[in-house]
């Protein structure tokens, strides 16, 4: 890795100035691991190697033969989406203090402007609030409630000025977010030209609102209503949808959130068929399970809700960690979006108002590493590519991020397989009552964690600054996602058949269809499956005298040569 | 039998017949029997049978009598923009029955926003002034409103029928929201109703026709390139979850493609209850015609969804009937003469849909499955036949050779060798898809209505015999399942206390943008407030104002605090 020139156009200043060495560390990168000593200047990794000739005054911390990872990056919180004018209680500062603690070096936080809202106001918003409070790199995603001309506007700024790279789209919120099957190729396209991630909500919306009347209608209100309402069907379906509009339009999906067995297996299997798709697992969906859902305590209940909605079959966090190790799911997330039990408690007599999200940012790491790592799925190589590099090169960030390299960000983590620890609400840095993984056992954690150079965590004990966060611009186009559908764009194009004039007898039909509907709604878009103005290629000469009944028909072919019932035409022959 | 005792239809036929020394086969089991039929009904099975004299009689040496074929999938006559497709219900149940097929069921198709059932009196029409053989009909739902439903229930009720066919390709014309496919099937759950299916995500084609229109492909190639068969999966993918969720049983009308005949099969394996139909075209031909430099024969076999370019297509779909994974065959035939196929000379999407294939599917499957040993005869029986009738809830009464049952049969010859072509068809189409195919496999012998309509290859067919034969709801093939699903899929609430603890502040308005559609259902909008604050101005509040109970307490917790209000367990 030379003095690479990615980090050459940073106009941010270093806060950090001082100069680390780690010394007989195992570093584990996502293809090998090695031992080597690390050297820190001024927040980023200068040498790594053995023997390694440093200035004399630097501090020195002493791996003693511990992994030395790259540090996790959560590609999906939600630290700022409004609910009803409430906001989550774990705002960029609380967050990403949590993130430290669990080893996690950068969030990509998703922008959730609500629909009519600039999405450029948004996210100068969320980027203000973020460069105050974020005690780590952030990036983020903005979310597009909905689609229509200005949205297109944003969004080249947002990738050409902005540093945007990816944006996320929904399936489910009927009449919110919800987008229709011909708006999601439009956006698709679109975004596939920018060379944006097209991340989408997969969960088919108009079912779940057909659903949840049925289940409140039977006067079911608890939360238990929510994974009832939304069955993991109806998640499967959506990403089956998804992937197809992705084929079709030859762009590389991302599905975030993947909750259940039967998504994920729709994933694998378009995968196997060659579909450029990737999948995103949560904490949640790979630690605990959907029958909490059922708990005698609201409260309680109430805090898993999320959507989709954690899978009540127990075997689904064994499942999806089994996909996570064989690479075909390829990230992991926290969608870390905390809300206090009284937030909840809005939904109190209706779990359709509970407001949606779980807490994981803090042990997204450690629950992997217990579940896949300690179980024997999963190796530590493994391990860093779906806590940390395939994340980064999914987003363009790549080898900046998610990599130990000279030249890259020193975000490292010492990593301890050995620590174990029991989570629980008391001692989480989030500030929600509830943790949903209350009392389990998690092997592994961070024994020491560096963000651009500096220790904030060590020894369990956090050191943060608000504001030390900087925000990364993502370039378009990454290669992770891009560089086979470039490819496939050029292999792809479909040509014609040249065939002579078609020169036998025609049917004569009117122009226009006899019975046309009209068009059932107005969200449609203007290319019909029956284009009705059709070029008239048998323009009559010949007329009736006076008005007749079929006058207000534009143009009236004419010569009509209708085949005899049953007849042969022979003029195109056999063959 | 008494599901022939109602029937007040007159008996047209009094012909006695015998068939002796035939192999009768089943769908479930094949045995050496004489057949005897009078009026129109199979009287007596069995070895050295009592038969008045003077019966004609057959001497089937040896070879197999089967259940005359069901072609469940036909469009006779079907009106299209003015025109009408050119094998009439004469034309084609008098190809069905060179065929060795005995019975077809015809989709009514009304114009959306017009009346089903003066199409289905249009139908009923056309139909009894015509065909040759019995018949039954589908009722295709091209539009959907409270009208719609009260139509349905009469058809169910009053009309003989079971089945009702929606779309979800046809943008902004027969093509239905996921949500008004899911109150649809709502609908047919309730009252026994079979819900079909043409499966292809209509908004995706939309999209990709304008999209190759643009790029200069016009020809039929451009039916194909812009239907791809992923958009055929996707479509029955979304169709068993709503089915599932609705818990209707689920019929997928035209299977093209292995994906999509893929996901039938999966979701059988999931225990969904789904039928599958490929068509004749599906099992005998593939899409690589499209592509052919004659643009009326690639545009003879343009049909909806597509066939596949895969030419492993068929192999793969035989195979998948002969496991059971798809479940009955149709035709699909719809033919329409060259001349009416150039409508869409100049643009792709202008071409009418259809292919022959009422004729052909019997011979057809044989050859593709049985004399390859991928399907024995009884499995034969079942997707030709048998499924069918019990499907549409005929069986016994069709679909078998029982005692009872109509006398609707076939002598069938494995060894005849027949090379299809155009020239020598039943059908009144310049072009037949499966031109040049050589296919072992025919009838010797069709019997229909207990009359031999078919002999020494003479086809003596008369049109108008063909009677309605109704379909009543519920038919257990498809129902027995899902009503014991009903009473297990009862959800229950989880009864717990009350929650006393603090609930945060919030208002009702979303960002604030008006609802984005008109056809919203009354979800989230206009929620019911519970947490109406009893706090207020002045005056006391109107009386419909007032929540249930009385959650004035404002308790808000502050931010990041613990509340312990209620206990962590």
């Amino acid at each position: 890795m030379s003095e690479s020139s990615y980090q050459g156009n940073n106009c941010i200043p270093h806060q950090t100035g001082e100069n680390l060495l780690i010394k007989g560390g195992r570093v584990v990168n996502d293809d090998q691991s090695f031992y080597a000593d690390v050297y820190i200047e001024d927040g980023l990794i200068k040498q790594v190697g053995e023997n390694l000739a440093v200035p004399g005054g630097v501090r020195v911390i002493e791996a003693k033969g511990r992994m030395i990872i790259p540090g996790g990056i959560d590609v999906n919180t939600c630290l700022m989406k409004p609910y009803l004018s409430t906001q989550p209680v774990d705002d960029f500062f609380q967050g990403t203090k949590a993130a430290l603690a669990g080893g996690t070096t950068m969030i990509i936080d998703h922008v959730t402007p609500q629909p009519g809202e600039s999405l450029l106001e948004a996210f100068e918003r969320w980027q203000e609030a973020a460069d105050k409070k974020a005690c780590c790199d952030y990036s983020l995603h903005v979310d597009i409630p909905q689609w229509n001309e200005n949205v297109k506007d944003e969004l080249e700024l947002l990738v050409q000025d902005k540093g945007i790279n990816s944006f996320q789209l929904y399936m489910a919120y009927k009449d919110v977010y919800q987008m229709t099957d011909t708006q999601l190729y439009e956006a698709f396209s679109f975004l596939k030209q920018l060379g944006a991630v097209v991340m989408v909500h997969a969960e088919n919306g108009d079912l779940i609102v057909q659903e949840q009347r049925k289940i409140l209608g039977m006067g079911i209100t608890g939360p238990e209503g929510h994974p009832l309402s939304r069955p993991e069907e109806l998640e499967a379906e959506a990403v089956f949808r998804a992937i197809t509009l992705g084929n079709r339009v030859n762009c590389p999906v991302y599905i975030t959130k993947v909750m259940s067995k039967s998504a994920a297996d729709t994933i694998t299997q378009a995968r196997r068929k060659g579909s450029v798709v990737f999948g995103e697992p949560i904490t949640a969906s790979l630690a605990t399970d959907g029958s909490h859902y059922w708990s005698k305590n609201w409260a309680k209940a109430a805090a898993y809700v999320t959507s989709p909605p954690l899978s009540p079959d127990p075997t689904t966090p064994d499942h999806l960690h089994t996909l996570l190790a064989c690479g075909d799911l390829q990230v992991v997330g926290s969608a870390h979006c905390a809300y206090s039990t009284s937030q909840k408690a809005i939904g109190k007599d209706d779990f359709t108002l509970i407001p949606e999200g779980t807490n994981g940012v803090e042990e997204r790491m450690g629950f992997v590493w217990d579940k896949a790592v300690a179980m024997g799925k999963m190796d530590e190589n493994q391990f860093v590519a779906v806590t940390s590099t395939n994340a980064a090169k999914i987003f363009n960030l790549y080898p900046r991020k998610g990599r130990i390299a000279a030249g890259s960000d020193a975000d490292i983590v010492i990593w301890d397989p050995d620590s174990v620890k029991t989570i629980t609400a008391k001692l989480q840095q989030s500030a929600a009552e509830y943790n949903i993984f209350e009392g389990l056992e998690c092997r592994g954690g961070p024994a020491l964690v560096l963000s651009h150079g500096r220790i904030v965590y060590e020894g369990s004990k956090l050191q943060v600054q608000p504001g030390t966060g900087r925000f990364l611009p993502r370039k378009p186009f990454p290669d992770f996602a891009y560089q086979r559908v470039n490819c496939r764009n050029q292999v792809k194009s479909k040509q014609g058949v040249t065939r002579g004039i078609y020169d036998g007898p025609v049917y004569d039909v009117a122009p226009t269809p006899k019975y046309i509907t009209p068009s059932p709604s107005a969200k449609t878009s203007p290319t019909s499956h029956q284009p009705p103005p059709i070029r008239n290629l048998h323009q009559s000469n010949f007329s009736l005298s006076g008005a007749q009944i079929d006058d207000n028909i534009p143009r009236r072919s004419g010569h009509r040569i209708v085949a005899p019932p049953g007849g042969r035409s022979n003029i195109t022959s056999l063959g | 039998m008494s599901y022939q005792g109602k029937k007040n239809i007159p008996k047209i036929t009094s012909d006695r017949l015998l068939i002796k020394g035939g192999r009768i086969v089943n769908d479930d089991q094949s045995f050496h029997a004489d057949i005897y039929m009078e009026d129109g009904l199979i009287k007596q099975i069995g070895d050295n049978l009592i038969v008045p004299g003077g019966v004609k009689t057959i001497d089937a040496n040896g070879k197999m009598v089967i259940p005359g074929g069901i072609d469940i999938h036909t469009h006779f006559q079907m009106p299209y923009r003015g025109t009408t497709t050119v094998d009439d219900f004469a034309q084609g149940s008098k190809a069905a029955l060179a065929g060795g097929t005995t019975m077809i069921v015809d989709h009514v198709i009304p114009e959306p926003g017009s009346s089903l059932i003066e199409a289905y009196d249009q139908w009923r029409q056309w139909a009894d002034e015509k065909a040759c053989c019995d018949y039954s009909l589908h009722v295709d739902v091209t539009h959907w409103d409270d009208s719609v439903k009260q139509e349905l229930d009469n058809l169910m009720k009053e009309k003989g029928v079971n089945s009702f066919q929606v779309y979800m390709a046809y943008k902004d014309y027969y093509q239905m929201s996921n949500s008004e496919l899911y109150e649809v099937f709502t609908f047919l759950a309730e009252r026994g109703g079979i819900a079909q299916i043409h499966a292809e995500n209509g908004e995706i084609i939309a999209k990709e026709q304008a999209r190759m229109l643009q790029t200069g492909i016009t020809g039929p190639e451009g039916h194909v390139l812009s239907r791809p068969e992923e958009l055929e999966a996707e479509a029955v993918f979304r169709a068993v979850t709503i089915a599932s969720q609705t818990n209707c049983p689920l019929y997928v009308t035209r299977v093209m493609s292995k994906s999509a005949a893929d996901i039938i099969s999966q979701a059988r394996k999931k225990g969904n209850v789904v039928f599958g139909e490929p068509i004749t075209a599906s099992l005998g031909t593939d899409g690589t015609h499209y592509w052919s430099k004659n643009w009326a024969k690639a545009a003879s076999f343009v049909t909806s969804p597509p066939l596949s370019p895969d030419p492993t297509t068929p192999d793969y779909l035989n195979t998948l009937l002969a496991s059971g994974d798809l479940s009955v065959t149709g035709s699909a035939h719809c033919t329409f003469s060259v001349a009416q196929k150039a409508i869409g000379k100049d643009d792709f999407t202008q071409i009418p849909e259809g292919v022959n294939g009422v004729e052909e599917r019997m011979a057809l499957i044989w050859d593709k499955a049985v004399t390859t040993g991928k399907m024995d005869e009884n499995v034969f029986v079942a997707v030709t036949s048998t499924n069918a009738a019990k499907i549409l809830n005929l069986y016994p009464r069709k679909g078998r050779i029982a005692v009872g049952s109509d006398a609707d049969l076939v002598i069938w010859d494995t060894d005849s060798v027949r090379t299809i072509t155009a020239k020598t068809h039943n059908s009144a189409a310049e072009y037949n898809v499966f031109e040049g195919m050589e296919l072992r496999g025919a009838p010797l012998v069709v019997i229909c209505q207990g009359k031999i309509v078919l002999e020494d290859g003479n086809l003596h067919v008369t049109s108008g015999v063909g009677r309605f034969i109704p379909c009543s709801p519920f038919p257990d093939f498809a129902y027995k399942r899902i009503k014991a699903r009903k009473q297990l899929a009862v959800l229950r609430a989880v009864p717990r206390g009350m929650y006393d603890g603090p609930v945060s502040e919030f208002s009702m308005s979303r960002g604030g943008t008006p609802s984005a559609s008109a056809r919203t259902s009354p979800t989230k909008q206009p929620v019911r407030n519970l947490h109406q604050s009893g706090f207020s101005l002045a005056g006391p509040p109107t009386p419909e104002d007032l929540p249930v109970k009385q959650p004035g307490r404002r308790i808000v917790v502050p931010p990041g605090g613990r509340s312990n209000i209620t206990s962590l367990s």
